[in-house]
């Protein structure tokens, strides 16, 4: 095999799985240790600058990274990331505020739209105002944050984060106009801006197209819209008996406020089997918890009713079979129809783009679904002043996908207005350091244990289905954030390997409590995957080859389930082993200095 | 020395035996010597013998003398039993173990300077009587505790860390071992494990007093330029003699070899050593000439390893004194303490 080319930044990023696998790359261990140490104004400021949303993201994250996390490989569950971010948000201190007032540069000149003030929108507005851009922001609703306000219920995000989080970006000088609609792309381009960057979402929901669907209006709704109207204030109650439809968080988001707002038989009804929903398993099982039943493989077949007054749903029950090329179709089990009785009916069974705003003959090109083209790199359309991002770019996904996108849109507008190639990414930069502090003292706290999740307490059931503001979940105090934080393995600081000190003495080998470490003949990856101490089946997870030892042999590490003990590095009698703190600052068009680059480790 | 606990967390792959353990279930606490001793390889090797033979822990003793070799087998075995005895005297604390119960697996673990030096004799006498024990010598050819003096298995010409010489000569624990009538010798490396694991196992398996000679090099005072126990030089000296595998009681031999390259020697108690010949004029049953052959190699200054000599049907010092079976935990008193009347028959039977 080729020896591995460690000066690459992709290779010791993506042994940092959690960080790897989240869409804005947030430097996750990093943050961990700051809260485990106490300095939550500093991990609040490391997340600020890579995904913007903090406290918000601290609820409501879908949380790519703790699949992810390298703990749940060698544990049942991963270190709790997401909770831990809010931590971070919660207990920070009210230096916070000065420390996100980035300044402003004087004005380059430059005037910069966005269209609808969501999380992507926004991430574009911090990114780019610090720099002297003009940003106005355009949004139809009374309030910024678009979905993160109108869609999630303030049970499980207070509107209060919302407003913080917000302010700290408009705070930035960038110029809102709310309860605006922009009614023509157009004629927003001709106001003269040098780029508009459209983050107007996915807005509509995908209605019910079944019988007694039209006559029982009154009470079936389209579930995002409903949401919204809870959000403001609009809706306030809803009948004893509630059938949700469909299976994604939106559902989800749903069956919890109706329990909230009357619903005492709310009742989630999926098309597909209960595994495949495309709810995150944490928000179903906080459905549950709050006794809302989940039935799975039922389709909706009619919407009886009265005289149009709802009656209940009838479902045709269903079982997955799947043809040699392993797609999946629901076909009849031949039962018996099931008939749900119901007072009232929550379709959230997707969501969908709409730009009629939007002109077709400005140059931006539309393609499958009627969806704009987007580049998925530079997030620029066919009209070089426009770009997309967020829900409107590639449809319905989250908060997190949004702030990366926006980051990214941000550079591409940059180098657009100083006549850049947008092609031509910055680079990130890279640190990487020795965290040894004397023979067997790390900076780090290395002492890996087995160690279970911790639970993060929840408001009383009776109390929590009371009320449709009150947040459900108390998050993390410090004392458990500590031992939650305790479980990271600080993936970030890397094993880093020195052939040419190494005298082959095994010891690494002998003590990797893991058996990660291999010293063998060279061989082709696929064989040599085979004949290492351990097998390594995780075929995502690289192998660390290193050529040049004495012996001829190689030096094979497999970074699937290493533990960053450091244990290699402490029994290595000359010090090829080290471990190193790689840390990968990832670009963007305003440098944030988040925290001082010396002496972060806890 | 390491402060940290190895973490209990495990590979998620790791094999069981058919026990149900794990390799990780034959470790010990974490080794308090000095980062990269060659003795810590020893001890994995031990681990791994032990896991893949699938041997109870708790059948199996393990016995040492004084020295950075016999702080050893605190690092390995975690649930056997263990003796830390008086410098040089683990072969007589062992030998009398064994009279007591031969129903454990019985492991020495002792060093250069505890068994070439203080208990030359002690070591001398165990091999001669036969006792059926695993005996491994970890070689490193100085007094690593006290900072690095030339012990007696050090070559002499060797030149110490300060670059002064050896003036007298080593004492070959291996043609010793054969000479006194140890029925299973080897000689290993300890940064060779895929050769030093089977021979461990060959020596549990084989009834008789078993010797390996296992050189160990001590990264902190002798793995210099001028050492003839370093890393480098061992490598560099190192000839095979044979490669073995070991086949346990229950596994059948399916592979057919060419003639002459391999050969599999049945032990008395059914196990099968199956040896590949590296040098094709060597023979392993042939005590004469195995000693003939350590001679003019080590001449020529290569340092001979693997399996040296075996006796399959070698019988134990159980055996030469026709001991009663049953262990004495396992006797009534009976037996133990038979009384005053039998000790005065006894008494006249000698007058």
């Amino acid at each position: 095999m080729q020896p591995t080319d460690i000066q690459n930044p992709d290779y010791f990023h993506k042994v940092v799985d959690c960080q790897w696998a989240c869409p804005s790359h947030t430097p996750v261990p990093e943050y961990i240790r700051l809260i485990a140490a106490g300095r939550y104004d500093d991990a609040y400021m490391v997340n600020w600058k890579s995904n913007v949303f903090p406290g918000v993201l601290g609820r409501t994250c879908d949380r790519p990274c703790e699949p992810a996390c390298r703990r749940g490989r060698v544990e049942e569950e991963p270190v709790a990331i997401c909770r831990l971010k809010r931590v971070a948000a919660d207990y920070k201190s009210e230096d916070i505020a000065r420390r996100v007032a980035l300044g402003r540069a004087a004005s380059n000149g430059k005037r910069i739209a966005c269209v609808g003030a969501g999380p992507a929108s926004l991430t574009v507005a911090r990114d780019l105002a610090p720099s002297g851009y003009e940003v106005v922001v355009y949004d139809s609703a009374p309030k910024g944050g678009g979905f993160i306000r109108s869609q999630i219920p303030k049970f499980r995000l207070p509107e209060s984060v919302i407003d913080e989080e917000i302010g700290y970006i408009t705070d930035l000088g960038v110029q809102t106009r709310y309860g605006t609609y922009v009614p023509s792309l157009k004629a927003l381009l001709d106001e003269g801006y040098d780029a508009v960057f459209v983050g107007s979402g996915a807005p509509r929901g995908r209605d019910l197209d079944v019988p007694g669907r039209a006559e029982a209006a009154a009470n079936v709704h389209i579930g995002i819209d409903w949401l919204n109207s809870v959000s403001f204030g609009h809706v306030s109650t809803i009948g004893r008996r509630v059938i949700v439809l469909g299976g994604g968080n939106t559902a989800m988001d749903c069956c919890r406020s109706a329990r909230r707002l009357g619903g005492e038989e709310v009742t989630v009804v999926v098309r597909s089997g209960f595994e495949e929903m495309k709810a995150s398993p944490w928000e179903k099982q906080d459905a549950m918890n709050e006794d809302i039943p989940i039935l799975n493989f039922m389709v909706p077949k009619t919407v009886e009713h009265e005289g149009g007054r709802l009656t209940g749903m009838t479902f045709e029950k269903v079982k997955a079979v799947y043809d040699d090329k392993g797609r999946r179709s629901l076909v009849p089990t031949g039962e018996a129809d099931e008939f749900i009785a119901c007072d009232d009916v929550l379709v959230a069974i997707g969501q969908e783009n709409a730009f009629p705003w939007i002109e077709r003959d400005i140059g931006i090109e539309f393609g499958r679904w009627d969806m704009p083209k987007v580049d998925e790199v530079t997030f620029q359309s066919t009209n070089s002043r426009v770009f997309f991002g967020g829900d409107a770019a590639f449809g319905p996904k989250n908060i997190i996908w949004a702030v990366a996108h926006g980051h990214q849109a941000a550079i591409s507008i940059d180098l657009l207005c100083r006549g850049g190639d947008l092609r031509a990414r910055p680079e990130p930069t890279t640190t990487l350091v020795s965290q040894k502090m004397g023979i067997h003292e790390w900076s780090y706290d290395n002492e890996v244990a087995i160690d279970l999740r911790f639970k993060v307490p929840h408001l009383e059931k009776s109390k929590a289905l009371a009320s449709i503001a009150d947040e459900v979940e108390l998050g993390f105090d410090p004392v458990l954030a500590f031992k939650e934080a305790q479980r990271c393995l600080n993936c970030d600081v890397q094993t880093v390997f020195a052939p040419k000190l190494c005298i082959e003495c095994d010891a690494c080998v002998d003590i990797c409590p893991v058996d990660c470490i291999t010293f063998t003949e060279d061989g082709e990856e696929a064989e040599l995957r085979t004949r290492l101490q351990a097998p390594a089946t995780n075929l995502s997870q690289d192998l660390y080859i290193s050529h040049g030892l004495k012996t001829g042999r190689i030096m094979a590490k497999d970074e699937d389930v290493c533990l960053h003990c450091g244990l290699c590095a402490e029994r290595c009698p000359t010090g090829a082993w080290d471990m190193k703190r790689f840390l990968i600052d990832l670009a963007q068009v305003t440098p944030i200095v988040a925290v001082e680059k010396e002496g972060v480790a806890a | 020395m390491t402060y940290l606990p190895k973490p209990k967390l495990a590979h998620p792959d790791l094999p069981k035996n058919a026990l149900g353990f794990t390799r990780r279930d034959y470790e010990g606490p974490i080794s308090t010597l000095c980062a990269g001793c060659g003795h810590d390889s020893i001890s994995a090797a031990i681990v791994r013998a032990c896991f893949e033979l699938d041997l109870p822990p708790h059948r199996i003793a393990k016995l040492s003398g004084i020295g950075c070799s016999s702080k050893t087998p605190t690092y390995f075995l975690g649930n056997s039993h263990g003796f830390n005895s008086v410098h040089g005297r683990m072969p007589s604390v062992l030998t009398g173990a064994n009279l007591a119960n031969r129903e454990l697996l019985y492991l020495g673990v002792s060093g250069d300077g505890d068994s070439a030096s203080i208990g030359f004799g002690q070591f001398s006498h165990s091999m001669r009587r036969g006792v059926n024990m695993t005996y491994i010598v970890e070689n490193n050819g100085v007094y690593g505790l006290t900072k690095g003096q030339f012990s007696a298995t050090a070559d002499r010409g060797a030149k110490n860390k300060r670059g002064v010489a050896n003036l007298d000569e080593a004492i070959d624990m291996v043609s010793i071992a054969i000479q006194l009538g140890a029925t299973y010798v080897a000689r290993s490396f300890s940064g060779d494990k895929d050769q030093l694991v089977p021979l461990i196992k060959g020596a549990m398996q084989h009834t008789g007093a078993a010797f390996i000679d296992c050189i160990s090099p001590c990264v902190a005072f002798n793995n210099h330029d001028g050492s003839t126990k370093s890393f480098d030089y061992v490598r560099e000296h190192n000839e095979a003699v044979n490669f073995l595998d070991v086949i346990t009681g229950r596994d059948e031999i399916t592979v057919d070899y060419a003639p002459g390259t391999t050969e599999v020697v049945r032990q008395h108690n059914g196990s099968l050593l199956k040896l590949r010949k590296l040098a094709d004029d060597y023979e392993v049953t042939d005590r004469v000439a195995a000693m003939d052959f350590l001679e003019v190699r080590k001449a020529r200054g290569e340092i001979v390893t693997g399996l040296l000599y075996v006796d399959p049907d070698a019988e134990d010092m159980h055996g030469y004194m026709q001991t009663h079976d049953t262990p004495f935990n396992a006797m009534g008193d009976d037996e133990l303490v038979p009384g005053a009347a039998v000790l005065a028959k006894l008494n006249a039977s000698l007058r």
